[in-house]
């Protein structure tokens, strides 16, 4: 079993995928979509570099719609700040945060939310992963910033990676 | 399944607002390209397109189509989704080398974050 599927989620993910682009349950596509979900992983399976074990749905859960909510939040941050940029230039800069989070697959996640979030941008992470480097658009207090970042988005990543 | 002509006002007016908000962060996006100073500021506006921009435009083709349609029609949320899941590969890649390339010519951007192995050792 383990063999035959060496990521269950993924292959469930890429069926349900395939069934929501093709707008249809007919047999047809169920059996296709099960095709796909069953050779995809098995053809990736050299490429991953760890397995991924996920706890804590209802931690995802609410990251989920925490993240949303600072994207949008980030939006309108961002928006206004080009708009007032003529009088009042963005204080942008670099920050360096302290990470405790080493799972790679956390990490990629984390990755994800700095880079959809306008406001941010992943520049560097030291080769140990104990320091990352993060062009910020708007900032006002380095230490807040940090603090929330960490409370926000690390401390559920790791409780959902580690 | 309903006509065009008989869609209920508030989902037209609904499906226009969302769309004139996309366009409009879209549009943002693009003068902000223009108007920064520098590399790294510049990283940021075009993602006001890539997430209230796209997100805008698949909430409002959910809505239209779903009330076309007299039943969910989903698969609009998969282009956030795939963004999402795509748009860091070149933000990463982009951030890492105009870093590498500016340290090289020695400008103004932080140090190396990483401590040299071979140097700490000796």
């Amino acid at each position: 079993m383990k063999r035959l599927f060496p990521a269950p989620w993924l292959s469930l993910a890429l069926w349900a995928l395939w069934l929501v682009l093709n707008l249809s349950i007919s047999p047809g596509n169920l059996l296709l979509g099960a095709i796909l979900g069953f050779l995809a992983p098995l053809m990736m399976a050299p490429l991953r570099p760890l397995p991924v074990r996920i706890r804590r749905p209802g931690v995802i859960i609410r990251l989920f719609f925490l993240v949303g909510r600072d994207v949008i939040l980030s939006n309108l941050h961002v928006a206004w700040g080009i708009l007032t940029c003529g009088t009042r230039p963005p204080r942008s800069r670099f920050v360096k945060i302290p990470l405790d989070l080493r799972d790679a697959n956390g990490l990629a996640v984390l990755s994800m939310i700095t880079s959809v979030t306008p406001g941010t941008v992943w520049s560097e992470l030291a080769l140990d992963r104990s320091i990352l480097l993060l062009h910020v658009f708007d900032l006002d207090d380095d230490a807040q910033f940090i603090e929330h970042f960490k409370q926000a988005y690390e401390r559920p990543l790791m409780e959902i990676f580690e | 399944m309903i006509n065009v002509s008989e869609l209920p006002l508030w989902v037209e007016v609904l499906v226009a607002i969302l769309l004139l908000l996309s366009s409009l962060f879209a549009l943002l996006g693009a003068i902000g390209l223009l108007r920064m100073k520098d590399f790294f500021q510049r990283m940021h506006p075009p993602a006001l397109a890539s997430t209230l921009g796209a997100w805008c435009v698949a909430l409002a083709s959910i809505i239209y189509f779903s009330t076309l349609k007299s039943g969910p029609v989903l698969h609009g949320w998969l282009i956030p989704i795939l963004l999402s899941i795509t748009v860091p590969v070149t933000t990463l890649l982009l951030a890492r080398t105009s870093l590498f390339r500016k340290r090289m010519a020695g400008e103004d951007v932080p140090a190396e974050v990483s401590s040299r192995r071979t140097e700490s050792g000796s």
